[in-house]
């Protein structure tokens, strides 16, 4: 407090804004111990009174994986470009995880905690780019998994893995945030976004390859499926890791590029809602 | 002396849709229905919207150190005001140039999570509340001791009983230390004892020399704690002067006549459906509204509403105080269990609940009749605490033979024995 005294105090001036609101990213590093502070808040209750607590980490991606297996390889015989099919669905499961529970927690994320917003002031960014981050631990904790899977299938990854995996890690957390902080806007407003969500994310999944290999899209329809920015994700975890595909190559970067762009849009949409949050919650 | 805060033609405008009620959630379904029509319609000419002022071009400063009460009735815009000015919510118009930092207490507790513990809460509603890790560290002692609960401090806070949560949650909004506090009625809670720390801190708050902006319902924190108020009503800001004053005028305001007080449509929330206060009258013996009533006679007291809808277990009752804010006593119109009984459900109607207060039995002085409609344990529908004041004249009291001022708020006529014990 004695360094706040003597500092002269900043003059904040509150009025209308006008027009596109500005990023004003500034004042989210500001409080970028609030995000930390959220982050660990919504770690520390998620599988509070659970019998199987940070278990469900694993058994949810696993029993996905199983039962893809099943339907997928035993049943449908869906090739999995050589690869064994657990760890080829499984790999896809991971950042797929992180997207879907990263789009729930963040799309709530807002509604859930209206009494911060109602009462107190902090940049309401705070609360989806907490939500999706928080998503980072059961990631970490199902790759585990996934690294006891490649010993078990002897899979090496080159050492391209080491910078790769970090960099799809981050782009999914890109699209995410992007897609969150369009639907926590909407949310607020139109709690459509609740009842739509789950099927969304269902669809989603359909365009995705995360059951099934990106070679079996023909050629022509490529370009189209490069579109959805999940799809450059998981085959990018692919390859990272499993060496299957290409590669980085012209789809990545579209699928890059469309994550980027409604990450951007998805900040200015954002902070233009945010004025009225308080008003409309 | 400096400006801390500037106001300048503050307006704050809300949307409320043809029915009340219906308008916080917008239906998507709607908007796409309204596209069409949308694009052939001036913006301002929306059919079935309404618009309500919550403020209307309020304008005022504040100097530095200095510590204002905002007084107004329900709907009046004190929160709003307070809401744009800690930042929750954007001003339709105007302009406020804040210098520092502002702490808001809107509502203590803000952000508490009841699956943390007490030590876990402070640090994350200390964060909400703007403070940094090392600020927070620096008086975690601090506001351990003040909360007086050290030995549940690692307990989760739904273990807590709500005295306990509540002294923790104020504990840590009182130890944040910026140079502009906004404080909404969190005094309202808790039981004296703890009332009365939260007082003290106030005043330290204060007398450290830190800008103080004060929302309260209880005229005697007001007139503690600060020396000067504005008085507010329907959004507008209708005087600022001494608090004493302040205080009177305000009582005084919102009185149709003397003795009787009638409520408007805005100043009743949409909550309070399906009860509809209509009014509020203080009769003499002889019939006549009054506002002076005399000691020695007995006063009626007569509230008129309606219910839309029937409601069950509901109770209609007043409120005494003095006008120092010290309760005197609290009324309900079914307080007899045989009464409750008969009215255990009141059909949709117009009532009047009446009472008589005896005579002799208020001391000379002002005080403040407050209203309450509620169902106990579901449901407070409606409540004024503030709603009509009225003087009463000691005149032939028991005792007027002294020109002394008698302490206390009653004034009984006791029977009194004399004996002597030698004869």
């Amino acid at each position: 407090m004695d360094e706040l005294t003597k500092t002269e105090p900043a003059t904040i001036y509150i009025r209308p804004a006008k027009g596109l609101a500005a990023l004003n990213l500034g004042d989210l590093w500001h409080f970028r111990e609030l995000v930390l502070f959220m982050i660990w808040r919504d770690i520390k209750v998620r599988y509070k009174q659970t019998l199987l607590g940070a278990l469900w980490a694993i058994i949810q991606p696993v029993m996905t994986m199983l039962v893809f297996n099943f339907l997928f390889n035993s049943v449908a015989k869906v090739s999995s470009d050589g690869i064994p099919y657990p760890i080829f669905s499984f790999t896809a499961l991971l950042p797929w995880g992180l997207f879907t529970t990263a789009l729930n927690t963040a799309s709530r994320s807002l509604t859930s905690n209206h009494n911060m917003i109602t009462k107190t002031y902090f940049p309401r960014l705070v609360l989806p780019l907490a939500s999706v981050l928080g998503g980072l631990l059961d990631f970490g904790i199902a790759f585990l998994i996934l690294i006891i899977m490649m010993f078990y299938y002897r899979i090496t990854p080159s050492l391209t893995a080491i910078w790769a995996v970090p960099l799809f890690v981050l782009l999914s957390i890109i699209a995410a945030l992007g897609v969150a902080l369009w639907l926590s806007a909407i949310n607020v407003q139109y709690r459509d976004v609740g009842y739509a969500l789950p099927f969304i994310t269902q669809f989603w999944l359909f365009i995705t390859p995360v059951a099934y290999s990106s070679t079996v899209i023909s050629g022509k329809w490529q370009l189209v499926y490069a579109l959805n920015p999940m799809a450059g994700v998981v085959n990018g975890f692919r390859w990272a890791l499993l060496g299957s595909g290409s590669g980085p190559n012209i789809f990545l970067a579209i699928s890059t590029a469309i994550s980027l762009v409604i990450l951007f849009t998805g900040l200015i949409y954002f902070r233009n809602m945010e004025r009225t949050f308080a008003d409309t919650i | 002396m400096t400006i801390a805060i500037k106001v300048e033609g503050i307006s704050k405008r809300y949307k409320i849709g043809t029915a009340p009620g219906k308008f916080r959630y917008g239906m998507l379904r709607d908007q796409i229905a309204a596209i069409p029509s949308k694009l052939f319609r001036r913006a301002e000419e929306k059919v079935g919207v309404n618009f309500i002022w919550a403020l209307k071009d309020v304008s005022f400063d504040l100097e530095e150190g200095r510590v204002l009460g905002i007084i107004g009735r329900n709907g009046a815009g004190k929160s709003t005001l307070l809401k744009v000015l800690s930042r929750v919510t954007e001003p339709t118009m105007g302009m406020v140039t804040v210098r520092g930092r502002v702490g808001s207490l809107l509502e203590v507790g803000t952000g508490f999570h009841p699956e943390l513990t007490g030590r876990e809460n402070i640090y994350l509603n200390g964060a909400i509340l703007g403070m940094k890790r090392n600020e927070i560290e620096a008086k975690f002692d601090e506001i351990v001791d003040f909360s007086e609960v050290e030995q549940f401090i690692d307990t989760p806070v739904k273990r807590y009983s709500s005295g306990m949560y509540l002294r923790l949650a104020f504990a840590v909004a009182a130890h944040l230390e910026p140079e502009i506090l906004v404080v909404d009625e969190v005094l309202a809670v808790g039981d004296a004892e703890f009332q009365r720390k939260c007082l003290g801190k106030m005043n330290d708050v204060a007398a450290q020399g830190r800008t103080v902006l004060f929302v309260s319902h209880n005229m005697s924190a007001i007139l503690r704690l600060t020396q000067e108020a504005l008085v507010m009503q329907k959004g507008r800001l209708l005087l600022r002067a001494p608090t004493n004053e302040a205080v009177d005028f305000y009582l005084a305001s919102g009185q149709s006549q003397a003795g009787e007080r009638s409520w408007d449509a805005d100043e009743i929330p949409a909550a309070a459906a399906p009860f509809r206060p209509l009014s509020l009258k203080l009769f003499d013996p002889r019939g006549a509204v009054a506002d002076i009533v005399r000691s020695t006679e007995p006063l009626t007291v007569k509230i008129e509403y309606q219910l839309t809808a029937p409601i069950t277990g509901l109770r209609v009752g007043i409120y005494l105080n003095t006008i120092r804010g010290e309760y005197v006593f609290t009324s309900f119109d079914v307080d007899e269990p045989a009464l409750y009984e008969k009215y255990s459900v009141r059909q949709p109607g117009f009532y009047t609940s009446s009472c008589t207060i005896p005579g002799d039995l208020l001391n000379e002085g002002r005080y403040i009749l407050g209203v309450n409609a509620s169902s106990f344990g579901v449901k407070r529908y409606f409540m004024d605490e503030n709603a009509l004041g009225f003087s009463v004249d000691p005149s032939a009291a028991p005792g007027m033979q002294w020109a002394e001022q008698r302490q206390g708020p009653l004034r009984p006529r006791l029977n009194w024995a004399i004996d002597r014990s030698d004869a």
